[in-house]
């Protein structure tokens, strides 16, 4: 095998996983192939595959961005505010997103110029967040919004029967596949993830890729939490929990290094995708939510392991 | 009788890279004796053999006649041999007498036993004279000298006959380093042997017994070193001829482009003061830790400067990043391919592009069209040997891994080139190769500042060489009226 094939079977792992899994749920049950079904699957994973899109680009950079759960929350509850104070719902959604691409900022500064490790700076605004999310809020959701257009961004579809969340997902995918692939800045995430001292000799501003990059972590997160909020008719300060973890399993199961430079955009699209798959597969089938977890954990770890062992 | 170690026919390689051939070497107790040569001649390869870091891949090794195996430091130890790095191995969280007994802890009921490792230690450290040195202190509390003390005692607590000491003054003041050599002369009292390993004449012509000479990995010779002189050292160290090795070139000199005026950084260089013309090639020379990559940093915006003028083309350059250094057409090819030249999982193709990726570029986005060409003009140019541009550059020989090096600062032709040992781990096909490179960039205008442990090669390839002693400027020489004995001796500090 020559090293591109070997490089192109890696990459369509994730897909024949996802392929098989779709297949084997569409044998076991009768209601998991029809157009309804797989829209609203993948309406269900557009929250987790907007989050892991910039999740991708941060653990391109060798990084983790643990905070995107709590920025969904909070950038909700601003939301909601804004909209319960009467702005233009254009307006506050637009606000939503710079609300959280600023928080991802702040993620970026702590890491790229205080120095801090990812897993640390990120830790601390988990809580920080958290903590305002729920002094704005009071600790208690914001519901009742009354604009169509706010309504329409989670519940809406477009052409008769494709989600709305579903269309803002590929759109994003659209987005990032570009940048990754044809842009200076696309480049320059690889090269500092690849190798951060090589990068910075060659010129790279490595430094405000950085920052670049978890603000954008920040602005998907916010955006996710819009849809989340849209979707509910409910922005909730405790939303978002645990959502990080989702995101990293999307990223990883396809394909993308923890360790940096190496990675695929597509492959988080399947991964998120084969997460949604099992869940929405697992519940036609009535298994229990308990055990869902358990499977759900055991796919990763196979698939993480079957990754491992075709890299040798 | 004392103590004899013999090392015989000892062969090493590393891949294709044959390190050592067949080197001998001998060292009695009782005696100091030198090991010296240039860089890369194979001194820490031949040490790291004989204390068990690395195992030879043929030739004996006899303690008192005996042939011993050793295949591990455990081996080494249980023969009495020790070595103390460059880089001391303390863990600097312990105290002095958990180092001391790390990996041997005397137990008492199956708990550590500290009362009797303090007891020890402290006896061990009166040995080095080192009792003003407590066992409960930290390690990383210690100088680099005291540091180096404890080392020593921890060898002797483990019956060490034989001390390898690799660089040992390299970082001491000169107080420390006068103890040093006093603790050194009562252990050859007491019969242990000594091996030295040191770039410092002066240093072996004051404590050593003997010397032993490598060059490029064979054994030159061993001199007694109250019948020899530092010239004779010297020229056994160096001796090869120079022979086509390195093509030769037209030089043109132009204007000036490059004047550096008193250049100095916090610690590590000061009163740098140099000028490079269009076309010249400026070689710098000096021992390991001379601050001769220091310099380049310092021009590269890597290093920051605490004083002193970069003027280039006659406009002062104030650089405090890479970016800003290149924006002002500056290249830099590192001295580490590895980790600071190229991202190894990246292609041949992205690599080449990385540093002028916006010249394919419009409004941020790539055209693909055009990097590929440009990519393709320069595997020619440069004669890169990749079946693809799209292979992952770490599939590369070192040659042509070099090769995407430069050409990484090629789309667009620099103005200054800095040159970071730059034949380092490239095979002699492969220099050839990219001395052409060097001059074909010189001849075009290029003014180029390279900086290199191989002094054929700096003596060859350069107009003029600046000589690095301790952070400071020793002399620049005309190329043509100098030789290596002459570098050598401004670069150990001699006149």
């Amino acid at each position: 095998m020559t090293p591109r094939e070997k490089a192109a079977l890696q990459r369509i792992g994730p897909l024949l996983a996802l392929l098989a899994v779709c297949l084997a749920l569409s044998v076991a049950s009768r209601d998991f192939l029809t157009v309804g079904n797989l829209f609203n699957v993948m309406r269900q994973v557009s929250i987790n595959a907007l989050i892991a899109f910039g999740m991708t680009l941060v653990i391109l950079l060798g990084g983790i961005d643990l905070s995107v759960g709590s920025i969904l929350a909070l950038s909700s509850v601003l939301v909601a505010m804004l909209l319960k104070g009467g702005h233009d719902p254009a307006r506050a959604t637009l606000l939503g997103i710079a609300a959280g691409a600023f928080m991802g900022f702040l993620n970026g500064l702590v890491v790229a110029k205080g120095k801090v490790a990812p897993f640390i700076g990120t830790l601390g605004m988990v809580t920080m967040l958290r903590g305002f999310a729920l002094v704005l809020s009071n600790g208690s959701p914001i519901t009742g919004f009354s604009s169509d257009f706010f309504s329409v961004l989670g519940n809406g579809y477009v052409a008769g029967q494709i989600p709305v969340p579903v269309v803002w997902m590929l759109a994003m995918f659209a987005l990032f596949w570009f940048t990754l692939r044809k842009t200076v800045f696309g480049r320059h995430v690889y090269a500092t993830g690849g190798n951060a001292e090589a990068a910075k000799l060659s010129g790279v501003e490595t430094d405000r890729i950085q920052i670049l990059v978890y603000t954008i972590s920040g602005a998907m997160a916010a955006m996710a939490g819009i849809i989340l909020t849209s979707r509910l008719n409910s922005a909730q300060p405790t939303a978002g929990v645990g959502y990080e973890l989702d995101a990293i399993a999307a990223v990883v199961l396809g394909g993308t290094s923890l360790s940096g430079g190496r990675g695929w955009i597509s492959g988080t699209l399947i991964g998120a995708l084969l997460i949604g798959v099992l869940n929405n597969g697992l519940n036609l089938l009535g298994v229990s939510s308990f055990y869902q977890q358990v499977i759900k954990g055991a796919v990763i770890l196979l698939a993480v392991l079957l990754d491992r062992a075709g890299k040798k | 009788m004392p103590l004899q170690v013999t090392m015989k026919g000892i062969n090493k390689a590393f891949g294709p890279v044959h390190v050592l051939e067949g080197v001998d070497f001998t060292i009695s107790g009782g005696e100091i004796h030198a090991l010296v040569g240039e860089n890369g001649a194979g001194k820490s390869t031949l040490m790291k053999i004989l204390s068990g870091v690395y195992s030879a891949d043929a030739g004996t090794i006899l303690v008192d006649g005996r042939p011993v195996s050793i295949r591990s430091t455990r081996d080494a130890e249980a023969a009495g041999i020790a070595i103390i790095h460059q880089e001391l191995n303390l863990i600097p969280q312990l105290s002095v007498a958990e180092n001391l007994f790390l990996g041997r802890e005397p137990r008492r009921f199956g708990v550590l036993d500290g009362a009797r490792m303090r007891a020890e230690t402290a006896r061990w450290l009166e040995k080095v004279d080192a009792s003003h040195i407590e066992p409960t202190q930290e390690a990383g509390t210690l100088s680099i000298g005291q540091q180096q003390l404890v080392e020593i005692a921890k060898a002797l607590s483990r019956n060490a006959r034989v001390l390898i000491m690799d660089e040992p003054t390299a970082a001491l003041s000169d107080r420390e380093i006068d103890n040093l050599f006093r603790i050194m002369a009562e252990l050859k009292e007491r019969g242990v042997a000594i091996v030295y390993v040191s770039h410092r004449m002066e240093e072996i012509f004051k404590v050593c017994d003997k010397a032993s000479v490598l060059r490029d990995g064979h054994f030159i010779g061993e001199r007694r070193v109250a019948d020899t002189s530092f010239d004779e050292i010297v020229k056994l160290m160096v001796g090869r001829e120079l022979g086509e090795r390195f093509p030769s070139r037209k030089v043109e000199l132009g204007a000036v482009r490059l004047e550096v005026d008193d250049l100095a950084d916090d610690k590590h260089i000061k009163g740098i003061h140099f000028e490079v013309h269009a076309g010249e090639v400026l070689g710098v020379a000096g021992l390991m830790g001379a601050g001769r990559s220091r310099i380049l940093n310092t021009l590269f915006g890597v290093n920051r400067k605490t004083a002193g003028r970069i003027v280039l083309d006659g406009a002062p350059l104030e650089n405090d990043r890479p970016s800003e250094a290149i924006a002002a057409g500056i290249a830099f090819v590192t001295e580490d391919r590895k980790s600071q030249g190229l991202v190894m999982g990246m292609s041949v193709r992205e690599n080449a592009t990385l540093v002028h990726l916006r010249k394919f570029a419009h409004a941020g986005i790539v055209d693909a069209r055009a990097e590929a060409a440009a990519v393709k003009a320069l595997i020619d140019e440069l004669s890169i040997r990749t079946r693809d541009a799209e292979l992952e550059v770490k599939s590369l020989s070192g040659g042509n891994q070099q090769k995407v090096v430069f050409a990484k600062w090629l789309a667009e032709p620099p103005k200054v080139l800095l040159l970071d040992e730059p034949t380092r781990g490239v095979d002699v096909g492969g220099k050839a190769e990219i001395y052409h490179i060097i001059n074909k960039l010189a001849a075009a205008g290029t003014a180029i500042v390279m900086v290199s442990s191989e002094l054929p090669e700096i003596l060859a390839m350069s107009d003029r060489i600046l000589v690095m002693h301790e952070g400071q400027q020793a002399a620049i020489f005309e190329a043509k009226h100098t030789s290596q004995e002459q570098i050598l001796t401004a670069a150990t500090g001699g006149n």
